[in-house]
């Protein structure tokens, strides 16, 4: 395999005496999508936020592209090239779509012209164009879902966080979205994601990791891990496995 | 339009008819002293326009950065103090402590915004501890010799240019217009540049900025020292104007009430908010003045009054409620083919 793009070693952090995450490892290969599952309050979001900046982790180390990034903020991340979307979105309420989607576009580009130019082609995408002056406060869930992925996306990143974007949106929805995530990848964006709905990540992701109470317990291909007793413990409540083992001879 | 004005109209070219709007408006004002003669009308303007030019700093801050301020006038006082005190105990040509004054405020306005924006303050927080800066300026300066303490600073009369005095107040009020025209040049630059989109996502979600790469801090403390240099550029102005300072006018709460009421009720985060404000506001305080004989105060109450109105009834002040308004009108008076956004600009 080639070298990951993202390997993060045996992460751990701390709110005060809960262990939320709980030296935890990950990798993401270069140009494909990885999937991080897991129950309700596993620490997904705060591994996130860890590998993204947001919080410092008390121990373990990120590296990022061949380099040690541990600590470093958000702002020093993005422009290395991680970007991440959050689980409960945050647009500019009161700027256009456009003017969200040029915040990021910014980044790497100082002229205005230049920027705008990026804007308007993230923005169409995503599937955006047409609401491109819409104040981004009158977008529906999906559309605030595709404007944070956008955003994300005007950074030109080479790693993508995507937090949980396909939440909250109906079957149509997702299968309008899915593909726009695929098209990420084939460009060569690497993508981490963190998602509840199965059928996507069955779809999308080649290698899936799944963290349960802050630990990683399982790591390896979509089908390979629904399969692991230990992840359907996880998800199920102990014994639960062995249960289903048992209905499925009867 | 939202209230950042950086929109679509921005991408397609109009921002030229943006600054052609700066050079009507300051030349409509240039013209007010050929007409007008009289010493009190132009007084009352020059008066203005400090207010004006006060809030157009705050603006940046505070409308722009969406960081309220409540003691820009530690910036004024610095401004005013050092071009007063460079003149008057050091012999400095009035130009060059102008220019030592600016560049004071904007130390000031790092120190200060350095350290409450590194320790995190926001909102209220920051309010605060602006408020309590400027009030220790203002206890310091009324007891340290230099300032001249209790007694205040006098700058002596010199009528002449090079002393940055002129007999004439119609001259006086074409200074403070040039640099009133200046700030709104400035506004008009940032509005348009990468660091202000930045400024303004960062007033929107500073968690989202700098997930986009925003560095919030530098942001945050660029904005301080442009928006404390340009409120400095008031206090300098006031000290050639009425050459006398002393650490109530200096540093007292009148002048923050000054620089963010005229913001707030002309219009947070626009270029022209606190001109337009500044003219209202001052205006309307005149007036119950001479309807109401000189009751000390009165003005106080009447800005009281218009705050709550326009906080209640127009929340983006006045240029945001007129906007409102006018598209509110297009739509229901254009034909339907013409887009309301052209219809508003047209």
């Amino acid at each position: 395999m080639a070298d990951p793009l993202l390997s993060v070693e045996r992460v751990s952090h701390r709110f005060g005496g809960l262990l939320a995450v709980n030296a935890a490892s990950l990798s993401a290969q270069p140009s494909c999508i990885t999937a991080l599952i897991g129950p309700n309050g596993a620490g997904k979001t705060t591994l996130f936020s860890i590998i993204s900046g947001f919080l410092k982790p008390d121990e373990g180390r990120i590296r990022f592209a061949g380099e040690d990034v541990t600590g470093e903020p958000p702002h020093r991340l993005a422009r290395r090239g991680i970007a991440r979307t959050f689980q409960i979105v945050q647009p500019f309420v009161g700027l256009s779509v456009r003017e969200n989607i040029l915040v990021g576009a910014h980044l790497h580009h100082r002229a205005r012209d230049a920027a705008l130019n990026v804007a308007e082609q993230v923005g169409r995408e995503v599937g955006l164009g047409a609401m491109l002056d819409r104040p981004a406060d009158s977008l529906t869930v999906a559309g605030r879902k595709r404007l944070e992925l956008a955003r994300a996306l005007a950074t030109e990143p080479r790693l993508l966080l995507l937090d949980e974007v396909l939440a909250g949106l109906n079957p149509s929805e997702i299968r309008d979205i899915v593909p726009v995530i695929r098209a990420l990848c084939d460009r060569g964006v690497t993508i981490v994601m963190i998602e509840h709905v199965m059928q996507a990540v069955m779809s999308l992701a080649r290698q899936v990791f799944v963290l349960a109470e802050g630990r990683m317990i399982a790591a390896g291909t979509p089908g390979e891990v629904t399969a692991d007793p230990l992840v359907v413990e996880a998800y199920l409540g102990h014994g639960a496995a062995k249960k289903l083992g048992a209905a499925h001879e009867h | 339009m939202t209230r950042s004005g950086m929109t679509k109209r921005g991408a397609t070219g109009h921002g030229i008819g943006r600054f052609a709007s700066i050079v009507i408006v300051v030349a409509v004002l240039a013209a007010v002293p050929l007409v007008v003669h009289s010493n009190v009308t132009l007084n009352f303007l020059v008066a203005t326009l400090l207010a004006a030019l006060a809030g157009q700093g705050w603006n940046i801050l505070g409308g722009y950065g969406g960081q309220y301020s409540f003691g820009h006038a530690a910036f004024f006082g610095t401004g005013a103090y050092v071009t007063a005190i460079l003149q008057v105990r050091y012999g400095v040509n009035a130009w060059a402590g102008f220019a030592a004054g600016i560049a004071g405020g904007a130390v000031v306005g790092a120190v200060i915004g350095g350290l409450s924006f590194r320790s995190g303050l926001r909102g209220s927080y920051f309010a605060l501890v602006t408020l309590a800066f400027a009030e220790v300026l203002r206890i310091v300066a009324s007891v340290t010799p230099i300032t001249g303490a209790g007694v205040g600073t006098l700058v002596k009369l010199d009528l002449h240019a090079r002393a940055f005095q002129f007999e004439s107040r119609a001259v006086f009020y074409w200074v403070i217009l040039a640099m009133v025209a200046v700030s709104l040049v400035i506004t008009h630059l940032v509005e348009r540049s990468r660091f202000g989109v930045w400024l303004v996502a960062v007033r929107e979600n500073e968690d989202a900025a700098r997930a986009l790469g925003v560095d919030v801090i530098m942001v945050k403390l660029g904005a301080m020292v442009l928006s404390a240099a340009i409120t400095a550029a008031a206090g300098c102005f006031y000290v050639q104007y009425f050459l006398f300072i002393d650490s109530g006018i200096a540093y007292g709460t009148w002048i923050s009430i000054e620089a963010l009421l005229t913001p707030i009720i002309g219009g947070v985060g626009t270029v022209f908010g606190p001109l337009f404000g500044a003219l209202v506001v001052k205006s309307l305080g005149e007036g119950a003045k001479l309807l109401a004989g000189d009751a000390p105060g009165l003005d106080l109450v009447v800005y009281g009054i218009v705050l709550v109105l326009v906080i209640g009834m127009a929340p983006r002040g006045l240029v945001g409620g007129l906007t409102a308004a006018r598209r509110w009108c297009g739509r229901r008076w254009r034909p339907a083919s013409i887009p309301a956004e052209e219809a508003e600009h047209g």
